[in-house]
């Protein structure tokens, strides 16, 4: 094995590597994790998150705008407080609602912005007023069967 | 201050745990001559090449080495005291990656800053020397044994070294490669005037080109003299040892139970002295 | 009276003192590679010679493997997601258990069977045949000559062969899913865009295959190193190389996931 035919392959090894790495990193995964960085804090507070995981998705009319930072349980209200970091490209007024949906049927929980119609806007550190819990299907199961019991007595009358 | 010995080793024992492989050894190399250390296997003939080259380091007692004492050198100091030596392994230890040229060239490449056509002179030379200059692009599987520690020889002396030593180099050969190996450590020894140190139990060769022998046994030295002195020794174990005798100090039989009763035939045969020392 | 069990249990705790001393004899003998390997750096030849065989001789073994494993999770993975109706989310399958975990751990696991035991024959073969000794009486130091540079050939090698493998995996799973069966490729690859975050997968997935590599190579060396210089020693060495790689390759694997992918 001469010495230039060892130099080539271990070349090309190299290239080779360097490309797949590149490959996964930008064709594979998507970048929004090393993206600009700069988030700015707001918080929310719940009386359920129902399934709401750190890192799950902050969506805005279905756009991802930021993630979940931390999950904490507020011992006085006994409602949980959720912290978020949104990217610092998108502001918010300060009555938009935050609700905890489900993506898809049965599918992960991530927080949607609804906008208003203040003219403040959102500062860091600031708390969301306006809430919607996520949806607990053992309450809305008690919930069906209790508007059908309901339905039921009234006919019977 | 120069000494007239080279190599001066003082009362020197050295043991591996609690095993003494060599007791009170002492000895002096003159320069410029050809001494060999004899001695049946197991004898310590080795582990004093290894200490001599600062490999291991003696329990106790000095080996003084060109005016320096090796244990009181640090690592840098033992390898700049072995770029004045050169060794010839067993069975040569060629580098099989590299090609003969490669591994002649391998000393010069790694402590000197010649430019590579000096090396290949010097190269050329040395292989010359050895009879080998023509094999130099060969790979060392495809060498034969003598010609495999030829070239481990012109390896060793590539940069014309203060220090030969030789481990063992006629085992295992055919008998011209055998006269070829004895004849080439006298002609490299006087030629470059180098001191050389050969370690073998091949006593009828050595004993032809060697000034000097010394004698190992159990770790001590036996004896010492010329090879005439030797041939004319009339010490038992000395004799057994010069003239490849199968009976003598050294039993032939390994240390057992009587011959009769391993046959069961009840105590009547005496192969093996009792309490006699077997051979290697 | 000593008890019957008495020569059983001084043996295994002979034997656990031995294990534990040999494991501090590995940790100065890695050491002293890394201080030593400035002739590496300044040489690096030596390194590009190591790589050719470390890593380009490994190529086809985590290409061809790479290629398998993808195109069965892309088998595999259809089958199960068929019965929850989501064949559209292969692409995340296939990229997720890929990047993840597949690639960097069956990488590294072929990689200490080919390369790993191949520098532990080659050690061990150079110390039985004196060939280490010759160099330290040349005043070379073998651990800067022979075992650095093989070191970090190792060490460089083997991220980029994990990731050579998760690539070819997904080309296997893309194959299989949407060239032979059927799934839709829009679909294949925007789903796997959407769920394989480069920080917490690709990235994690580096960094598992890096450690796999300095552990990997580190056993190899040491193995080789510290052979008996005889047929056995070196055939039990190789052995012990290609076991011990194999269950710590598995075990930090362990540990490293736990740390990397709690809580999502």
């Amino acid at each position: 094995m001469g010495r230039s035919m060892l130099d080539l392959w271990v070349g090309i090894f190299v290239v080779a590597g360097v490309a797949a790495l590149v490959i996964l990193a930008f064709k594979v995964g998507n970048m929004s994790s090393l993206g600009s960085g700069e988030t700015y804090e707001i918080n929310a507070n719940f009386d359920n998150i129902g399934g709401l995981k750190p890192r799950a998705s902050i969506k805005s009319a279905g756009v991802v705008v930021g993630r979940v930072k931390s999950i904490s349980f507020n011992n006085e209200r006994f409602m949980a407080k959720v912290t978020m970091a949104i990217d610092s490209g998108y502001k918010f007024p300060k009555d938009t609602t935050a609700s905890i949906l489900t993506s898809g049927l049965l599918g992960e929980q991530y927080v949607g912005l609804d906008g208003g119609g203040d003219d403040q806007i959102l500062k860091g550190g600031d708390t969301l007023r306006l809430t919607q819990s996520a949806v607990v299907l053992e309450k809305l199961i008690s919930q069906f069967l209790f508007d059908k019991a309901a339905e039921g007595a009234p006919a019977k009358k | 201050m120069a000494s007239e010995f080279l190599i001066e080793i003082k009362d020197v024992n050295f043991a591996y745990g609690r095993r003494p492989i060599l007791t009170g050894i002492n000895m002096t190399i003159p320069r410029g001559k050809v001494v060999a250390i004899m001695g049946i296997s197991g004898s310590g003939k080795t582990t004093l090449l290894r200490l001599i080259g600062g490999v291991l380091k003696p329990t106790s007692g000095e080996i003084w080495v060109d005016g320096e004492c090796t244990s009181a050198l640090d690592q840098a100091g033992i390898y700049r005291l072995r770029r004045r030596m050169g060794m010839l392994f067993q069975f040569g230890a060629l580098f099989t990656d590299l090609s003969v040229f490669d591994n002649v060239a391998f000393q010069m490449r790694e402590h000197t800053d010649l430019p590579e056509s000096m090396i290949r002179d010097l190269v050329m030379m040395k292989l010359h020397a050895v009879g080998l200059r023509g094999a130099h692009k060969l790979m060392p599987a495809e060498l034969s044994g003598g010609m495999a520690r030829r070239v481990a020889l012109a390896r060793a002396i590539a940069l014309d070294p203060l220090i030969m030593m030789y481990d063992e180099p006629f085992t295992g050969l055919d008998p011209i490669s055998l006269g070829v190996i004895a004849n080439l450590v006298r002609q490299l020894n006087d030629t470059l005037g180098t001191t050389s140190l050969v370690v073998t139990h091949d006593v009828q060769e050595a004993l032809n080109v060697v000034d000097y022998v010394y004698y190992l046994a159990d770790g001590k030295m036996k004896t010492h003299g010329t090879p005439e002195a030797l041939r004319a020794d009339k010490d038992p174990l000395v004799h057994q040892f010069v003239y490849g005798e199968a009976e003598g100090p050294v039993a032939y039989q390994y240390p057992g139970k009587d011959y009769g009763e391993e046959l069961k035939l009840g105590k009547r045969c005496e192969a093996s002295p009792p309490g006699g020392r077997h051979a290697a | 009276m000593p008890h019957r069990s008495l020569p059983t249990i001084r043996s295994i705790g002979a034997s656990a003192i031995d294990n534990v001393m040999r494991l501090g004899y590995a940790t100065r003998f890695i050491g002293l590679t890394i201080a030593h390997s400035g002739t590496s750096f300044a040489r690096p030849g030596l390194i590009i010679r190591e790589l050719y065989f470390t890593g380009v001789l490994s190529l086809i073994i985590i290409l061809v493997s790479g290629l398998f494993v993808g195109m069965v999770l892309g088998l595999q993975g259809y089958q199960t997601l068929t019965t929850y109706g989501s064949e559209s989310a292969l692409g995340v399958l296939v990229a997720l258990s890929l990047v993840r975990e597949l690639g960097p751990v069956v990488a590294a696991l072929l990689f200490a069977s080919r390369a790993g035991s191949a520098m532990t024959a080659e050690i061990g073969l150079m110390k039985a045949t004196e060939q280490l000794s010759a160099m330290e009486m040349m005043a070379v130091d073998p651990i800067a000559r022979v075992v650095a540079p093989r070191f970090w050939a190792g060490v460089i090698s083997m991220p980029l062969l994990a990731a050579m493998f998760s690539a070819m995996g997904i080309f296997g799973g893309y194959i299989v899913g949407v060239v032979l069966i059927g799934v839709d490729e829009g679909s294949f690859w925007s789903q796997m865009q959407s769920a394989v975050d480069v920080r917490e997968d690709v990235v994690n997935g580096v960094i598992k295959s890096f450690v796999f590599g300095v552990a990997i190579t580190w056993i190899s060396l040491f193995e080789g190193y510290d052979a008996p210089p005889t047929a056995e020693g070196v055939s039990g060495a190789t052995t012990r190389t290609v076991v011990t790689s194999s269950l710590a390759i598995l075990g930090l694997d362990f540990i490293l996931t736990s740390f990397m992918f709690r809580g999502i």
